[in-house]
Parts: C-alpha cells; structure tokens; sequence
C-alpha cells in the first residue's frame, strides 16, 4: 500500500510542474521558434506574409548603417558598463567592509538604484548630462572654459572606416554607460561584499604572519577567492548589456546618426513602429544568439558544479 | 580590508563621501526641481534650492499619472501572488520530488529569463490578439506570471533545498502525501522565501517596461509607459517629469527603504548560483 501511495506522490508532484513546463516550453522555445520562422520570412508590411525569403533579412542587417551602429555600440557600452561595474562595485565593498561605523548608510547609498526603473533612471539622467544644464553647470561653475556635449555628441573616437560605418569609441554611449553604472554597481557591491565576508578571516590573518604585505594579501589571497564571483558578474552584466532597452528608449533614443542605437531599440521601432516584422525578427534572432552564447555555457556549468 | 593608518581611514572616507555625493545627485534633482514651483524652473537654476515649495507640479504630474499607477496596481499584486505560488509548487516538486531528467528541465526553464524579450515579442502579440488579450492587464499579468516561472522557481528551489530531506521522509513513513507534506512542513518554512520572491516580483513588474510598451496602448498603459510619454513630451515642463518620476518610482524605492534586505537576497539569488 506503501508504495502504491509513493507511485500516486510521484504523478501528482508531475501533474503540478506540468503546466509550467508547457507554458516555457510553448512561450519560450516555440515563439522562439516562431521567431525564427518570421525572420526567414518575407514579412516586411503590416500583412502577414509568410512566404520563404532565405537569408535575406539577415543580408540586409549586414550591410545596414543602423544595425552596424548599434552592434558597435553594444561593444563599447558592454566593455565600458562590465569594467564600470566591477571597478566600482569592488571598490566600494572593500572600503565597505573595512570596519566603518557608517556601513549601513554607505551600502543603502550605493544599492537603492538598484530598486529603481530604467526608465526612471533615464529620465533623470537625460537632465543631469543635459549638455546645456545639469553636470555642466557645475563643471562651467569649477572654472571649465568647454563642457562636455554628453550623450549630444557625435564624435566616434579613434574611428576608422568599417563597413558602412566609421568604427570607433562612441563618445555619446559614454553618456549611458554613467547611467547604467550609477544603476548596477549595486549589484556587484552585493555580489563582493558577500564574497568579501565569506572569506575566513584566519587566512588572511595567517598570510599577514607569514609576512604578506596588504597587497600581496589582495593578489594571492583575495582576488583568486572573489573570480567565481567575478565571472558571475561578467556575465549577469553582460547579457544585460546585450539585450540593453529600457534605459536607451527612455534617456536618448538612437541618437544623431545612431550614435546610441542598439539592437533592442531597432528591434523594437523596427517592428513595431515601421511594421518590418521579417526584419525585426531577425535582430531578435541575433541578439538570442549573443545572449546564449554567454549564458548557455554558464547554465550548464551551475548545473554541473552543482551535482 | 584593514584601516591602520589615519591616513588610510581619511582617504577611505573621502572615496565614500564623494561617491555618496555622486550616487545621490540624481535624488537631489529630483526632489528640488519637483518641488520648484513654474517660474524659478530654468536650465541654470537646476542646482539652487526653491526659494518657495510649490506642490504644483505633483497636482499635474499626479493628475497625468494616476489611471496608469492604477493600472500597474491591477498588474502588479495579481501577477505578484500568482507568480510566487507558481514558484513555490514548482520549486517543491523540482528539489524534494526530483525525477528522471528534472535537473535538465530545470535549467531548461532557466534559460528562460535571460532571453532578450524581443526574440519572443512578436509570437506573443499575435497569441494574444488571437485569445482577445491584447492590451489589457489580464494579458500582461499572465505574460509576467509565465516569464516569471523562471527566477520564482529557482528562488523557492535553493530556498528548499536547505529544508533537510529526512524531515520530509520522515512524514512520508508517516503517512503524508505531495500536498500535505507542502501544507504542513514545507509553506510553513517558506515565508521568508514567500517574502524575497514577492518583493523581487513586485520590483520587476513595476519596473518593467518592454512588455509594457508593446503590449499596451491607450487605457491600459502602466506607469512606466506613462512616464516614459511625459518625458518625451515637448510641452512639460521638466519639474513635472521629475515629479512624475518621483511619484513612479516611490512604491519600489519605499519596499526597498522598509524591507531592503529581502531585495538583496533575491538579488544574489538570480546570480544562478545561490
């Protein structure tokens, strides 16, 4: 009677997961699917027309201007946002953990961003790095004799030709890459301060009788136990990076020349406001694939490192 | 680290205080320009202290704004709750009743909250104009009930698997099934797991914006899109954007205020590795 009870256990236990695994497996894998589907499709009016269209999206996002300029400017965004991030958030967890009596008021500071809509925090930001208002009253107030133009300025920094586009720095991107910093460090400055405290202090005390200088301390001790972490962090901050939306559509658009486009908002306007519904699937389709690049590896290893 | 020196300790304190100061420039100007009444709002003035408080600004911002904080509130507490069960039955069977296969289908489900939104965006609009869903808040609350099966599950899973199995062997000799050994051991030992999901829920549904924005238009819009349109409106003024934004963001900011360290947990939770 045991294990009949046991065996009905087992099937109810399936029958309450089951209605979550369809829904992922339909709202995820097949509209991911369906996507893909759109995206060889020929589907570029407000009509639906499904008919087969190769790899002609794809062709066209290769050799367009505004795709060219949101992928380069994901790549500064993502290098300048992950280091951002990392610097910051370490920093300040150390100088955190460092026995200060104000350690409640300085972590709230540095977190409560994190509470915050990106939407929210582009609209503020859009004033602070206002080129006429904003931070650079208070640099013209220090003495500036030239203020910066912000997210304004069309420069691409040591550009050259690629493609149809000048490669280089977007110096504009630099404008959302504060914004996003201000908002996600509180996320590293979690991630280390935990780390931080999970470290024994009798290590470090027995590396400093050996003699170890604070320094050597950091490199030999704490850095090795804080790359988990680190690689964690890299990688949360840059899929965030990759699918980037809601702060850009709120705080500057794609900009003069899309100087801070990125393929979420080209995705989005695309589609949505100029019906290229073939088109806009396929940027989806690539930016999936950016994205599962970097996190499928990830997921397998949490998985594994986990039985 | 250790501050010996007192020149160490002024140089900490220093970085902390700056940076403190740059961290809080945007709450500065936001609460100074809402309060700010028309007259004194200039591009030059953005840093000086109102001469007089004026609430002017929040009557407007207030009156633009008020159907669609409504709106997400009709989202947000049904998507929130239902969610979080989802989550904790789901988390329960995947760590206490785990089966052939069950790790896999986990981190299949996993995989489902770090996909860009836009790659399913389009199937989904035209399921939901098909069921008669499109633009209204039933639609959104399942889309963030469905996207949120991912980060509730894993919460309520390594929330779990702290729960010792003995115990729940231990009441299986004794006779109790899958839903009694839920009711009587397991939701008693989730509150604080209920309490870090719902908020983590709460936060990301109000902040959410793609989903919003693409699935909403006129009537059923939520806050953000809301906010989102004040700001890009040429015609108001800029202390009516900040108090909008004000007024947006002050249910999050106040459960992060009130009970800031459950956000953190959830937080670290969605690191994967918990």
């Amino acid at each position: 009677m045991n294990t009949n009870r046991a065996g009905s256990d087992r099937w109810i236990s399936l029958l309450f997961i089951l209605p979550s695994i369809i829904a992922i497996a339909i709202f995820v894998y097949g509209f991911i699917s369906w996507t893909g589907y759109v995206s060889f499709s020929n589907w570029n009016t407000l009509t639906p027309d499904f008919s087969f269209a190769g790899l002609q999206n794809y062709a066209f996002l290769l050799q367009d201007y505004r795709f060219q300029s949101g992928m380069r400017n994901t790549l500064f965004f993502t290098i300048f946002f992950i280091f951002g991030v990392l610097f910051m958030g370490f920093m300040l967890a150390t100088f955190i953990d460092s026995n200060i009596k104000q350690e409640w008021f300085f972590r709230n500071v540095f977190l409560f961003p994190m509470a915050l809509s990106f939407v929210v925090t582009g609209v503020v930001w859009q004033w602070l790095l206002n080129p006429s208002t904003g931070v650079n009253i208070l640099f013209a107030m220090l003495g500036f004799d030239s203020v910066p133009a912000w997210y304004t300025s069309t420069t691409i920094a040591f550009g050259f030709p690629v493609g149809s586009i000048e490669f280089g720095l977007p110096v504009a991107m630099l404008s959302v890459v504060i914004a996003a910093v201000w908002q996600m460090t509180g996320f590293s400055l979690a991630m280390y301060l935990a780390g931080l405290r999970a470290i024994p202090d009798e290590i470090k005390e027995a590396a400093r009788m050996d003699g170890a200088t604070e320094f050597q301390i950091y490199r030999k001790v704490i850095f090795p136990m804080l790359l988990p972490i680190t690689v964690s962090i890299v990688i949360i901050m840059g899929h965030m990076s990759l699918k980037i939306f809601d702060l850009i559509y709120a705080m500057t658009g794609s900009g003069a020349n899309f100087v801070t486009d990125v393929p979420g908002v080209y995705m989005f306007e695309t589609t949505f406001r100029a019906n290229f519904f073939a088109n806009g699937a396929a940027i989806a389709m690539i930016m999936l694939a950016l994205v599962a690049v970097i996190m499928v590896p990830y997921l397998i290893s949490a998985r594994k490192g986990e039985s | 680290m250790v501050l010996k020196s007192p020149i160490s300790k002024f140089l900490v304190y220093t970085i902390l205080i700056v940076m403190s100061l740059f961290f809080l420039m945007p709450i500065y100007v936001m609460i100074i320009t809402s309060l700010k009444p028309l007259d004194e709002v200039s591009l030059t003035q953005m840093w000086a202290l109102p001469t007089s408080i004026s609430f002017e600004a929040y009557g407007y911002a207030f009156e633009r704004l008020a159907p669609n904080f409504m709106n997400t509130i009709y989202l947000v507490v049904p998507a929130t709750i239902l969610s979080a069960m989802l989550g904790s039955l789901n988390g329960y069977v995947l760590s206490k009743w785990k089966f052939k296969g069950s790790d896999w289908i986990f981190t299949a489900i996993l995989f489902g909250m770090f996909i860009p939104y836009q790659s399913i965006l389009i199937p989904l609009i035209q399921f939901l104009q098909g069921v008669g869903l499109y633009n209204t808040i039933p639609g959104l609350i399942l889309v963030h009930v469905v996207y949120g099966i991912p980060i509730t599950t894993l919460i309520f899973r390594n929330f779990y698997a702290s729960i010792p199995g003995d115990l729940i062997e231990a009441a299986r000799i004794d006779g109790a099934g899958f839903l009694s050994i839920y009711g009587k051991i397991i939701f008693p030992l989730s509150i604080s797991g209920f309490v870090v999901v719902c908020i983590w829920q709460f936060t990301n549904i109000w902040n959410e914006f793609l989903f919003a924005v693409s699935i909403t238009s006129t009537g059923s819009q939520p806050i953000m899109v809301a906010l989102q349109n004040l700001s890009g409106s040429q015609i108001v003024q800029w202390n009516v954007q900040m108090a909008g934004a004000l007024l947006a963001a002050l249910p999050t900011l106040l459960v992060y205020i009130f009970v800031g360290k459950y956000f953190v947990r959830g937080l670290l939770a969605g690191s994967v590795k918990g």
